[in-house]
This record gives C-alpha cells, sequence and structure tokens, in this order.
C-alpha cells in the first residue's frame, strides 16, 4: 500500500494448467530502481512481468504497482507504465514517426510532437523518422520500440528481454540510452539472459522454477557465493575441462579461450591437490589466480546447490 | 470519443493505404466478381436452340412449326430426316429442344381426332427445362386455339375464347436475371470483403504481437474494435458505391427507391459484414486461417442460404432456419425492396430490426472473446 514503492508483489502464485509458472512470488522495489529478474528459461520472469502489465491474470496474491492494485486499479497503472515485450512489435508498415504518434495517441497523449523529437534525438534516431519500421536494423528497431514506451513518460517501465537479438554495438548503445532515463527518476524493472547486463542493475533477482532464489545488489550477491573462483590459465584446454570436470572438489568448471574457471570450496584447502592432478595428467599450468566471483558464477552455483538439495 | 478512436482509425488507413493485398481485395475484387457474376450468371432462357423432325410435311406441320419460330424464344437449326438423329443431337448438346411431329398429324387434326405431337428436351439444367416445357406448351396451346376457332367457324358457329388473359411483369418487365442477381451480388461482395479485411486486420495485430501494447494501453477492447470497424465500413460503403454504378453501366440496373435508405441498409449490412470478421479474428490466431474460416463463412451460406441464387422457400424446413444464421438473407430483402420494387421502410421495418440484432449479437460475443485473451 506505499505508494513510495515501485512494486509490491505478495506470495503470487500464477499457473497454466499442470504447471505452475509463478510459485508464491514476493518481490518489493523501490522507486528509481534498475532491477533485473534473470533466471533460466522458463523460471518465470516474463509471466511475472506480464502479469504486472496486467496482460495474464495471477491465479492467486496481490501485485501492487506505483501503489495501485493491478487488478483492480488496472487503468490507473495502464496509465503509468510503459512494457517493451519480447518480440516488441512496431507497425512494420508504418513509419518511425507514425508509430511513436499511434503510441502515444493511444495512452492519450496528444501533444506529443516536442516529446517525440526529444527521445529520437536521444535515441539518434532523427534521420530514419520518416522510414518504414520494417526497413530498420535490429538495434533501431528496439531502440523505436523503447521510444515507443517512453512517449507517454511512464513512471516505470518493463523491459523483457530488451537486448537478445542486438548486436553488441546496438546493446552498448541501448544501455547508455538506459542510463541516461535512470537519472530522470524512471523505474526500470527488467529481465535479461545476459548477466553482465544483470551487473549493471541497481538489485538483481535470481529466479528459478516461478521464485526468487536469492535476490540483492549484485555486490552483495557475490558474497554469497558459497566457495571461491580460481582462474586456471594452462596448456590443453579441453582436455583439463573434462579433468576438472571429474574432479571430486570441483563443484563447476568454464572454459574461456586459454583459460578455464573454477569454482571449490577454498583455494587454500584445494587448489594444491588441483594442480597436482593437472601435472599427473601432462597438463602444463601458466598461471592461477582467485578472481572476484561473476553474477554468472554465484547464479551456477546457487543453482546447482539448490538441484543438489 | 472520437479523441480516442481517432489514433486507430488513422494508423488502419495508413496501414491500409500500403497494404497492396487488403486495397485490392478492397476495391478490385468487388469489380471483377460483379462483371464475372454478372455475366456467367444469366438465368435466362432464350434462342432455344431446336430441332425439328416433321414426318409429315404437310402446310399444316409447317404451321405448327411457324408458330414455334415466331414466337421469340426458340431457334431454328436443323431439319431432321430421320428420327434417329435427334438423340444423337441432344447428346451433343447441339440442341436443346427436338419437336417430333407424326406422319398423320394433319390427317388427325381434319378427321377431328387428338394429334400428337412429341418434344424431346435435354433436361440436364432442370430449370431451363422446365422454362422451356413453359414456352413450348404456350405454343401449342395457341396452336390448338386457332384450330378450334377455325373449326368452329367452318361449321357457322360464331365463337370467342372465353377468359382472355394478359399477363404484366412488374419490377423487372425485361425479366432480365442480371436485374434481380445485382442486389444479391451487392450483397455477396460486400459480405466477402467486409468478413475477410476486418478478420484479416485484426489477426495481423495478433500474428506481430502488436495487440499486446495495445493491451497495456489504456484503450479499451470496444475502442479497438471500432476503431477498426469504422475504415473498413467506409472502404466497404464506397465499394459497393462502386458496384452499383458499374452495375448501372454494365446492366442497366437503376435504384427505383430512396438512395438514402439504400445506404442506411447497407451500413447496417456493413456493419453484420464486418461484426462477423470480428468474431473470426477472435477465433482464429494465423492470417491464413482466418483467411480460410472468413471465405467459408461468409462466401458458402451468402451464395447457398441467402435467396441470392436458390430460393429459401424451396429448401427443406432444417435449412430455412439455418439460413437466419446469414445476414445476407435480410439485407437481400431489403435490396431486392429498394432497387427493384422502389419500396419504402414498411416493407422491410422487420429485416432491419433483424440485422440490428445481429449486429449487437455479433459484436457483444466479440467483445466478450477480445476481453478473454486476457488470461
Amino acid at each position: 500500500m506505499n505508494p513510495m514503492k515501485a512494486l509490491e508483489l505478495h506470495s503470487v502464485f500464477k499457473s497454466f494448467g499442470e504447471i505452475t509458472a509463478v510459485n508464491d512470488l514476493s518481490l518489493t522495489v523501490d522507486r528509481g530502481e534498475m532491477y533485473a529478474l534473470v533466471g533460466p528459461d522458463g523460471s518465470g520472469k516474463t509471466t511475472t512481468i506480464r502479469m504486472l502489465c496486467g496482460i495474464v491474470k495471477p491465479t492467486s496474491g496481490e501485485l501492487r504497482v506505483l501503489g495501485f492494485d493491478v487488478q483492480k486499479q488496472k487503468e490507473e497503472v495502464k496509465k503509468r507504465i510503459g512494457y517493451l515485450s519480447q518480440k516488441f512489435s512496431l507497425y512494420g508498415d508504418l513509419t518511425i514517426d507514425e508509430n511513436i504518434e499511434f503510441f502515444a495517441e493511444i495512452h492519450g497523449v496528444y501533444d506529443y510532437k516536442a516529446r517525440r523529437n526529444e527521445l529520437l534525438e536521444f535515441t539518434r534516431l532523427t534521420p530514419f523518422r520518416d522510414r518504414l519500421a520494417e526497413k530498420l536494423s535490429g538495434g533501431m528497431k528496439q531502440k523505436l520500440a523503447l521510444a515507443c514506451t517512453l512517449i507517454h513518460t511512464p513512471e516505470i517501465i518493463f523491459l523483457d528481454e530488451p537486448t537478445t537479438g542486438v548486436d553488441p554495438v546496438s546493446r552498448r548503445d541501448f544501455w547508455k540510452v538506459l542510463a541516461a532515463l535512470l537519472k530522470t527518476g524512471i523505474t526500470i524493472i527488467m529481465t535479461t539472459p545476459y548477466l553482465d547486463e544483470a551487473e549493471r542493475c541497481s538489485r538483481v533477482a535470481l529466479m528459478d522454477n516461478g521464485n526468487i532464489l536469492m535476490a540483492d545488489t549484485p555486490a552483495n550477491l557475490k558474497k554469497v557465493m558459497n566457495g571461491e573462483v580460481v582462474e586456471i590459465v594452462c596448456s590443453d584446454i579441453r582436455r583439463s575441462f573434462a579433468l576438472m570436470k571429474k574432479h571430486h572438489s570441483v563443484k563447476e568448471v568454464q572454459a574461456f579461450g586459454d583459460r578455464l574457471n573454477i569454482v571449490i570450496n577454498s583455494s587454500v584447502a584445494d587448489m594444491q591437490q588441483i594442480l597436482v592432478h593437472l601435472q599427473e595428467n601432462m597438463i602444463t599450468v601458466n598461471d592461477w589466480r582467485v578472481v572476484k566471483p561473476s553474477l554468472e558464477n554465484v547464479f551456477i552455483s546457487l543453482l546447482t546447490d539448490r538441484k543438489k538439495v | 470519443m472520437y479523441r480516442k478512436l481517432r489514433p486507430i482509425i488513422v494508423k488502419e488507413f495508413r496501414q491500409i493505404k500500403r497494404d497492396r493485398r487488403v486495397l485490392s481485395i478492397l476495391t478490385l475484387v468487388p469489380a471483377m466478381l460483379l462483371l464475372l457474376n454478372g455475366y456467367a450468371l444469366n438465368f435466362d432462357v432464350r434462342d432455344i436452340k431446336m430441332a425439328v423432325y416433321d414426318g409429315e410435311n404437310s402446310s399444316q406441320s409447317r404451321e405448327l412449326i411457324n408458330s414455334f419460330l415466331t414466337a421469340g424464344y426458340f431457334e431454328y437449326t436443323e431439319h431432321l430426316t430421320d428420327y434417329t438423329q435427334a438423340q444423337s443431337l441432344i447428346d451433343e448438346g447441339t440442341v436443346k429442344l427436338v419437336l417430333v411431329i407424326p406422319p398423320d398429324f394433319s390427317r388427325d387434326i381434319i378427321s377431328g381426332r387428338q394429334a400428337s405431337i412429341q418434344l424431346l428436351v435435354d433436361g440436364m439444367d432442370a430449370n431451363a427445362a422446365t422454362t422451356i416445357i413453359g414456352y413450348a406448351q404456350a405454343v401449342t396451346q395457341q396452336y390448338s386455339q386457332k384450330i378450334v376457332l377455325q373449326n368452329l367457324s367452318k361449321i357457322g358457329r360464331k365463337s370467342y375464347i372465353p377468359i382472355n388473359y394478359e399477363a404484366r411483369i412488374w419490377y423487372n418487365p425485361e425479366m432480365k436475371s442480371a436485374k434481380f442477381l445485382v442486389p444479391g451480388l451487392i450483397a455477396f461482395i460486400l459480405a466477402i470483403t467486409g468478413v475477410i479485411a476486418t478478420a484479416l486486420s485484426i489477426v495481423k495485430e495478433k500474428e506481430r504481437n502488436t495487440i499486446e501494447q495495445i493491451d497495456v494501453s489504456p484503450v479499451k477492447p470496444l475502442s479497438l474494435i471500432l476503431g477498426k470497424m469504422i475504415p473498413y465500413a467506409l472502404i466497404s460503403l464506397v465499394a459497393a458505391a462502386l458496384v452499383l454504378v458499374a452495375a448501372y453501366i454494365m446492366f442497366d440496373v437503376t435504384v427505383k427507391g430512396s438512395l438514402l435508405l439504400l445506404f442506411f441498409a447497407t451500413l447496417l449490412f456493413v456493419c453484420a459484414a464486418l461484426g462477423q470478421g470480428l468474431l473470426v479474428s477472435t477465433i482464429a490466431d494465423s492470417q491464413q486461417v482466418a483467411f480460410q474460416i472468413a471465405a467459408v463463412v461468409s462466401m458458402l451460406p451468402t451464395m447457398i442460404l441467402s435467396g441470392f441464387m436458390f430460393p429459401i422457400k424451396s429448401m427443406p424446413l432444417f435449412l430455412q432456419i439455418i439460413s437466419n444464421i446469414t445476414p445476407a438473407k435480410f439485407y437481400l430483402v431489403i435490396m431486392r425492396g429498394i432497387v427493384l420494387k422502389g419500396v419504402g421502410i414498411e416493407a422491410f421495418w422487420q429485416q432491419l430490426i433483424y440485422l440490428l440484432i445481429f449486429i449487437t449479437v455479433v459484436v457483444t460475443i466479440s467483445v466478450k472473446r477480445f476481453k478473454q485473451h486476457t488470461v
């Protein structure tokens, strides 16, 4: 009931027939936050966002957006939110200008011209404003979609995997736009499969099986990591990868070109034994060091721990 | 209200302008259909090809043949020398009718016995055959009367035919089937274009997922539906007007009654067709499926059950009941009333009310189903 909160979810359930997509989800997000929902496919991220936008009805539970009940005060909510869906669809047969005009007017914004120019400047789409949307590149489409979601100056925007399928340069562009947006006081809720993107958010919720495993700032999340991440630079990455995978004290291995990242309980206790094991198998270890865990390490270790339980 | 509809209407017009497929369905197809159907659908039975086997070759028999030829319906093609030729001529379809006069034809007449003639009619097209028999009967009857009169005057009795009838055909005096068909064609065309165009335009939003963006906006389902219907209604009305003009140029069909009433009734019918399209769009999820359902829903009933080609009164009872599902049935009554008879609203107010009910029901169900898709 707190209008100062951007989102409040209390024990929300959603099932589609037999499948439970969202399972007893509770969550609070403050205004002005950039909040990321991450998790494997089918963990309930998109369903959660769709429930918050009022497209999907929850089976039970309470959802509040900006203090308004999504079920009972749908109209109030709709006025104040913007939603960029996974495959946001623009009208390919309308120009950039016409698309923005349409989305402005269906949101009851008739005096949109100044804001449109501003958004086009901001997304650097001004030179293409008369081009049909279907003739734009993937990154441009995504920026246009964002402009359309922002035209009615929403207080909170929901972005469902906004950068999936966008090239790295456009992705960075898009993030610049988001960072600038955040300064205007808007609240951003997003889902993303890219954990490096999630690290830029103020808080991250790790979702699995329709529930939040853990939600905190990226820095705090990394602290709860069980064990340490060690980077090993060595020869014959493929064979070493296989060796590490089988090793009893190694919880997780990832290969990156000329190096391996392994997750172990403690470098002090286990590392000696691992190095010996590698050498016995004719692997030359050039270097090793303890590195800061990435969100990816945290997430994978959390997920594997959970599966073991 | 208009402010809420305007963005959707403007957007729809922009898209129609750029989508050649929809634009051509809406404008070219009606004209083409009129042209094709108007000329191809011809129920007129004229210039019936006939052959004659005259077994007698008397002045009497030639007189009978002559009365056939001067009646205006028959076209003489061949004089048979052998009775068996008749069969092959009818089999080949060269002639529709063979008149067979027996060798003792005039002898019978002169001696006061009843003479017989034989008509061989190609019954493949039952409607045409019935008409041919009717014409032939009339010709024979007239000729018989002539003989009766002649015989009576021979024995010195003044005679007359007790009843003289004079048939006047109202509303379509030349009995041209085009005049009867054109109103039906307009209904047919409007039904097809209306249902298909609306269904496609809404399903396209579903297919491309743009509907979701409208869902999260404050636009209400009814506004979306009305905003979509209005442009198509306007275009359909223009198409209807074009078809009427084309019908005037090609088939000489003029509107006898009030144009205003015709406009109003057509508007209602267009709304009914768009409503059906809407309903189809709530069922189908892809443009392909939508197109197929829409084509079946609009074309078949309008063609078969509306009375466009087959009179409803001669259908079995259960089909007569089913025929009520097609709004074209009611619009046709109104159309034919206004265009051919020039009657006023008192002749078809029931049909107008039915159309209104139909629109209300269909649109209500559609709006409900539209809301439901928010699971």
